[in-house]
């Protein structure tokens, strides 16, 4: 065979592949991954992940086993109920945007939005379709916006995350930006997101034993002890959560909801792929 | 015998009158700069080393970086150490250890005293 049909068939293979609708940067991306955490943490089965740092420590686990028996976030996510079934001033509700069988919401998002050309996240979702609506936005950190979130998510509870990175070239680029974000030293402290959830995963900054990217996004929102002792009741979203965490290394966090993080959260939900959706959650 | 015991006597009274009055004040010198730097180091606003690093006389410190323990061994060149806290990654554009000169986390002063703090380690 000669050189230049190797290559052909090569490159008849990757786009038989690209038909099938499975990023193959997304793909290598969540194998290589999913090696590497294997390795680091050959005693965590794959499904364990999903509960972030309390996979990695009997004794931390004992403390988040007892909050789970008497969750903080009942209320929340009764409250998250009761918008969802509340109707707009029009007469429509969330449901009219997002669809009526609440439990097929949360694992749609986030998702490549073609037309607009941008990704699209649940909270994102919600508050356009509030505007869409004449209604006036939820706060896109806390609050109302999480509780509806929690909701939502909690009625997809059991289902396996699914992010698919369509055949699009814009799409892709977005997927690749927010990987770019992830991987991307800032701060006046100098530290990637990956610096802690990859390669120092199962290491302690401090007290705080840290959690491995793979699984972050199963759960949200979370209720936190750190943030209960702030204002509002400790509930909060997952940009909220990438908020904190470029603030703690000195970076000014970028808008909730804006291209940044949600190009990051395309990517970031990509490599919880296979995990179990188990929401809210409680994290320390 | 006298005139060779003499200056030698002579020369030791000297040298302890010089010691009694300049060697305290040096080593009083370094005590209040390795204190300091102890200060700037233990400071979660100033260096935050124990995010990462085991030290002794700190709590719950971190295991991000290795404990640092006979520090002067790996580093007797203090100007080595010294850069090292200052700008890591110039070295390696991967550390995690925050250039604490470069990105003016530290001011110079600052630095110069944990250096010292850490060389007596
Ligand atoms: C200096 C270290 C550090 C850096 C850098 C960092 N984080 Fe974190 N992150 C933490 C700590 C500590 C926690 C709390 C313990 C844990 O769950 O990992 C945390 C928690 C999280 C959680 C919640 C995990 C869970 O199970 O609910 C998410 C999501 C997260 N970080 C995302 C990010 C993203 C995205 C970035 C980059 C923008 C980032 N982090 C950068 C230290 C860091
Ligand atoms: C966010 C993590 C982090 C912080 C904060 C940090 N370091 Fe480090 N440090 C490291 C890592 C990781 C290494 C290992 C070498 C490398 O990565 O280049 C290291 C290595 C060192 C070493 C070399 C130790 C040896 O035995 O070779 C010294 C000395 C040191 N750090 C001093 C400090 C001092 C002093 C501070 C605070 C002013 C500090 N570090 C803060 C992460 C950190």
């Amino acid at each position: 065979m000669t050189m230049k049909k190797i290559v052909l068939m090569a490159l008849a293979a990757c786009l038989a592949l690209g038909t099938t609708g499975v990023y193959a940067s997304q793909a290598d991306d969540i194998n290589a991954l999913r090696h590497y955490f294997k390795k680091k943490f050959p005693t965590v089965p794959f499904k364990e992940f999903a509960n972030g740092s309390y996979a990695l420590s009997a004794d931390k686990r004992i403390n988040w086993e007892s909050m789970r028996d008497f969750p903080p976030f009942e209320d929340h996510v009764a409250k998250g109920e009761a918008l969802w079934n509340k109707k707009f001033k029009n007469g429509n509700s969330f449901a009219t945007c997002l669809g009526n069988d609440v439990t097929k919401v949360r694992n749609r998002f986030p998702h490549w939005n073609a037309k607009d050309k941008k990704v699209e996240t649940l909270e994102g979702n919600i508050v356009a379709c509030q505007k869409a609506n004449g209604e006036k936005p939820f706060g896109l950190k806390k609050g109302n916006i999480a509780y509806l979130s929690a909701y939502i998510a909690s009625q997809a509870n059991g289902q396996k995350v699914n992010v698919v990175v369509p055949d699009d070239k814009d799409a892709q680029a977005a997927y690749e930006a927010g990987k770019q974000f992830f991987y991307a030293k800032r701060g006046q402290l100098n530290l990637s997101c990956a610096d802690c959830h990859v390669y120092s995963a199962g290491m302690y900054a401090r007290g705080n034993l840290l959690s491995p990217v793979m699984g972050h996004t199963t759960h949200f929102p979370v209720w936190r002890g750190k943030w209960a002792k702030k204002k509002g009741d400790g509930f909060g979203t997952l940009h909220r959560r990438y908020g904190g965490c470029n603030k703690q290394v000195r970076a000014k966090p970028f808008k909730a909801q804006g291209k940044e993080y949600s190009n990051m959260e395309f990517f970031h939900a990509s490599m919880s792929n296979g995990l179990t959706i188990d929401a809210p959650d409680y994290r320390e | 015998m006298e005139l060779q015991v003499k200056p030698l006597a002579m020369a030791v009274v000297v040298m302890a009158a010089i010691s009694s009055v300049a060697l305290p004040q040096a080593v009083a010198a370094d005590s209040a700069m390795i204190e300091k730097g102890k200060k700037v180091a233990f400071d979660r606003k100033k260096g935050n080393c124990l995010t990462c690093h085991q030290i002794a006389g700190g709590s719950l410190a971190g295991n991000i970086g290795p404990p640092l323990i006979a520090v002067n061994a790996r580093f007797p060149d203090r100007d080595k150490l010294r850069a090292f806290i200052w700008d890591k990654t110039e070295s390696n554009p991967y550390t995690m250890m925050p250039p604490f000169g470069k990105h003016h986390i530290l001011s110079e002063s600052e630095i110069d005293a944990i250096t010292d703090f850490v060389h007596s380690l």
